[in-house]
């Protein structure tokens, strides 16, 4: 468990060096920083001016050192609009997203798991039928025209719910809505295909022939098992709402980080794009490894080797 | 007593083996007409608008569809334009036809990009395992690693972004899944008689491959094709909504999307129309695979 | 007395694509108090269907009916399913055929074992753990107080199994349903795993109704057995009889597989049995057996009727003992002739 626990870490530090120098090379060859620090009006020999001042001029490698030296140390740069620490902008925006991702997720687990566990009982049946069509209908439909659709139906027709911002919880629901119904089709078929193998397998007859009750079967015996899986690809589709945040906080003018990605690509401030892109790989490395020790931990076999 | 007692479920049991059959069956049948009709609408837009789909008319901005002339006795509502115009009067229809060529030339041109990439490196990998296999590994999980969404947007945003661009973005970035798959059932298939014969044989490893192996994988690849086009399809739309995608004045959906935006409150038919043309679109595809990947499971089996 | 189980005309179908199985054709069986029924038969006979139905275990799309089927009493059929669930793994009890899945991989030996008792008996844990340890001894598993926070995929195969039969005993049942519960053990554990059944029997006086395939098992074991072919139940009756006198061309030909130390000759050929086992959709005109019996005649293609041979041992043939035991004799007296 240990060693396979270090493995991994080993695996995910090295995913982040990649990660990084490619974003490092992405970004840089995508915004020019001296042209974006000088600002519209500049002229060329101010870029240039810039562009020697700030060291900008160095091969690309050298500054992808000195950038991972001061990264590793924690710091990120400024950012070139808000003349700020890109820490203190970005951790200023991150709560809103993980609200977000964190209610997208609860909202995409409470409608996937009990769906998935009511087909898997009675395949073919009508709870089935139903299921399988939410899930096609789910994954068929764009997150952003269904955030449209709700904004159209619940915001503007309804006025139930807040079209935009991000001040109180009433203006997480919608997009937590939108952002978490395409991430349910795939746990909802996971769990059900996991859900109907175990419902087959001789430890769960064992289960039945000691009589115990069809819940305790189902909900204890059956679920523990079917679950692991979803565990993992849970954490997978965390990560993918996170990056999928960007979508859905433009359209509802979100203060989270999605947004501000959004913002300071377009603005070409060079040190918050990477620190963002980073920041949600290095997430995403650390949830489908916490995800694996969590699945191995829970699943004996592995645990005790 | 001599009454017979029956189990919970008889009167179901018989038909219960046969619909699945039908529903799968049909799964394939209602994907396959829906994607031809958009297909044929595509390749025949000239033919099936009367419009030029970048024509503004600023006396004819905002027309609604046809259907506000019928329930509310709207005045502007005519055939002229039966989905009615946008803010620059360009007719929606027409703009409609013309932007499925655009989702269905991004899907599959990404389709095929992503497919060689991920299928050469997971056909490598499973055919060659230890270290190949290692590094493909990483590479996958690198990648997973990067939001889409983020890289896409930061590499367009210089680029000027085109259709062009677009597509090489995403063909670069959405081969994860192919890699997966094709990684695994190729290890599948190294194993089978007709590769070890063929190895005996002398054959050398590119033929090996291409000649022996890949027609025993299309299956699944092909499956995996229509989930990424799918998937293409929809990135498209979300980076051109965001505005960093393909560029106007093209009739993109998810441009259109974009540019209704701001008409949400007034005119709600603008976004309703080309949001069912994407979801109907990839409706469909997600259909024909899920009807090619139960046929090919059940003729597995069988 | 009236027996523990009382099963009258069993049926159990299955629908599949080709058409309807009638796995189970008809079976009518009874278990007393204490004795060990032992019901025999080639793989795909119905045999391990037939205790499923009895347990109410049976796939969702298979279809059970029945004359009668009651446990001491109580409707199995007809009555509530909270009722039957409380028999369930309370007073009869089942053992399965593959000590390797039959245990939930997630959960503990002792968490598996305490949970029967609570679900059936106002315990408290503590009382439970005490009743799984002694229980744990009792089938023979060292340290068992250790064995309890360990998982199933920590335990060897013939451990598992003793960890089943443990299970079962949690409440004291009245009846153990097994369904060849050795045989995917070795041969050795096989004969260890016999030793305790039959020694927690004779101990606790519980009726056992074991399906097996293995005729070896059966002459270790029964009281009683039942031999079934094609769904139907062609030969029942007391062990020793039914050894001695098989009157089924079925069970003779079954008995004339196994080789007998001493009685059967070195080097002369087992028997087989020719042919194959007819298909169970759809229904079977006369005898199933008709197609692979050397005595086969025009009468087997009717109404079998079931002959009493003697207390409790009865036949579905067509034809008395007497006229095999002719046969044989001609059989033989003809090989020494040649």
């Amino acid at each position: 468990m240990l060693s396979y626990a270090l493995r991994r870490l080993i695996i995910g530090v090295l995913v982040m060096f990649v990660v990084s120098g490619i974003t490092f090379t992405l970004t840089n060859a995508a915004i020019d920083p001296a042209r974006a620090i000088a600002g519209e009006g500049a002229t060329s020999d101010d870029v240039e001016a810039i562009r020697k001042s700030y060291g900008f001029d160095r091969p690309l490698a050298a500054r992808y050192v000195a950038w991972l030296g001061q990264a590793l140390q924690g710091d990120l740069g400024s950012s070139y609009r808000q003349r700020r620490p890109v820490v203190d902008v970005i951790m200023e925006r991150l709560p809103v997203t993980l609200k977000l991702g964190g209610l997208a997720l609860a909202f995409a687990l409470v409608l996937s798991i009990p769906l998935a566990i009511a087909a898997a009982l009675r395949p073919n049946s009508w709870i089935d039928r139903i299921a399988l069509l939410f899930a096609l209908f789910g994954q068929a439909m764009p997150t952003f025209w269904f955030a449209l659709l709700g904004i159209v139906v619940f915001s503007v027709n309804l006025r139930w719910l807040p079209a935009s911002g991000s001040g109180t919880t009433a203006h997480f629901i919608l997009p937590a809505i939108a952002l978490g119904y395409y991430a349910a089709p795939t746990l909802m078929r996971l769990m059900r295909a996991g859900m109907i193998d175990v419902l087959a397998s001789d430890y769960i007859r064992t289960a039945r022939a000691k009589g115990l009750s069809e819940a305790r079967v189902v909900l204890k015996h059956a679920l523990r098992n079917a679950v692991l899986p979803v565990v993992s690809v849970a954490a997978v589709q965390f990560g993918f709402m996170l990056g999928g945040s960007v979508v859905i906080e433009t359209i509802f003018a979100m203060q989270g980080v999605g947004y501000l990605a959004w913002e300071s690509i377009s603005l070409s401030d060079l040190p918050v794009t990477q620190a963002i892109v980073l920041m949600i790989s290095l997430i995403y490395i650390v949830l489908t490894l916490s995800a694996d020790l969590l699945n191995a931990w829970l699943d004996p076999r592995i645990r005790i080797g | 007593m001599t009454a017979t007692i029956t189990g919970p479920t008889d009167a179901v049991a018989a038909r219960r083996w046969r619909l699945p059959a039908a529903l799968r069956h049909g799964s394939l049948v209602i994907g396959g007409t829906i994607l031809l009709l958009i297909v044929a609408a595509a390749l025949f837009a000239p033919l099936i608008t009367w419009h030029d789909p970048y024509a503004q008319n600023i006396v004819a901005r905002r027309v609604p569809p046809i259907w506000y002339g019928w329930f509310w006795d709207h005045p502007k509502a005519t055939w002229t334009h039966p989905l009615g115009t946008d803010k620059l009067g360009r007719d929606y229809w027409t703009r409609l036809v013309y932007g499925a060529r655009i989702s269905l030339l991004i899907g599959t041109a990404t389709t095929i990009m992503s497919g060689l990439i991920g299928t050469t490196l997971g056909m490598a990998a499973g055919y060659f395992g230890r270290k190949v296999d290692l590094v493909v590994s990483f590479l996958v999980t690198t990648r997973l690693a990067m939001p889409v969404v983020l890289v896409a947007l930061a590499v367009v945003a210089k680029q000027g972004s085109s259709l062009v661009v677009v597509i090489l973005v995403l063909g670069s970035l959405l081969w994860d899944r192919f890699a997966v798959v094709m990684r695994s059932v190729t290890q599948q298939a190294r194993s089978r008689d007709y590769v070890t014969a063929a190895q005996a044989l002398g054959c050398s490893t590119p033929r090996i491959l291409i000649g022996e192996i890949l027609p025993n994988v299309a299956n699944p690849l092909i499956v995996i094709a229509t989930v990424e086009m799918a998937n293409a399809i929809l990135f498209e739309a979300a980076l051109s909504f965001l505005g960093l995608g393909v560029q106007p004045p093209l009739p993109s959906w998810g441009l259109m999307l974009a540019e209704a935006k701001e008409d949400i409150f007034f005119s709600p038919w603008m976004i309703t129309i080309p949001g069912l043309g994407l979801f109907a679109l990839i409706l469909a595809i997600n259909l024909v695979g899920d009807g090619l990947r139960d046929a090919s499971v059940s003729r597995g089996r069988a | 007395m009236t027996a523990l189980l009382e099963v009258d005309d069993l049926h159990v179908r299955i629908p599949t694509p080709a058409g309807e199985l009638h796995a189970v054709r008809g079976i009518s069986l009874s278990v007393r108090r204490g004795e060990t029924l032992c019901i025999v038969g080639e793989s795909g006979c119905g045999k391990s269907l037939t205790s499923l139905a009895i347990m109410g275990l049976l796939p969702r799309e298979a279809r059970r009916s029945a004359a009668r089927l009651a446990f001491d009493g109580v409707d199995l059929a007809g009555g509530s399913r909270r009722a039957i669930a409380g028999l369930r793994g309370n007073r009869m009890a089942m053992i399965f055929q593959d000590p390797m899945t039959s245990l939930n991989p997630a959960f503990t030996i002792g968490d598996q074992l305490v949970e029967t008792m609570l679900a059936h008996r106002k315990v408290g844990r503590a009382a439970a753990v005490d009743r799984a340890v002694h229980l744990l001894e009792r089938v023979g598993i060292a340290a068992a107080a250790a064995r309890l926070g360990q998982y199933p995929h920590q335990l060897s195969g013939g451990l598992r199994q003793r960890v089943m039969i443990a299970m079962a005993l949690m409440c004291g049942p009245d009846l153990i349903i097994a369904d060849e519960p050795t045989t995917a053990l070795d041969v050795t554990i096989q004969a260890q795993i016999l030793r305790l059944l039959r020694d927690l029997q004779a101990e606790l006086g519980i009726a056992i109704l074991l399906i097996t395939h293995d005729l070896g098992v059966v002459a270790r074991v029964a009281d009683r057995i039942g031999v079934m072919y094609a769904g139907e139940m062609v030969e029942e009756g007391a062990v020793g009889a039914v050894f001695e006198r098989p009157s089924h061309p079925y069970t003779r030909a079954l008995l004339g597989c196994i080789p007998i130390p001493g009685r059967t000759p070195r080097r002369s050929p087992l028997g087989a049995i020719p042919g194959i086992v007819p298909s169970l959709v759809g229904t079977i005109q006369g005898c199933a057996f008709a197609g692979r019996c050397t005595h086969a005649h025009e009468a087997c293609a009717g109404t079998i009727p079931v002959r009493t041979l003697g207390a409790g041992h009865r036949s579905r043939c067509t034809l008395a003992p007497d006229t095999f035991e002719a046969a044989a004799r001609t059989a033989s007296l003809g090989a020494i002739g040649r």
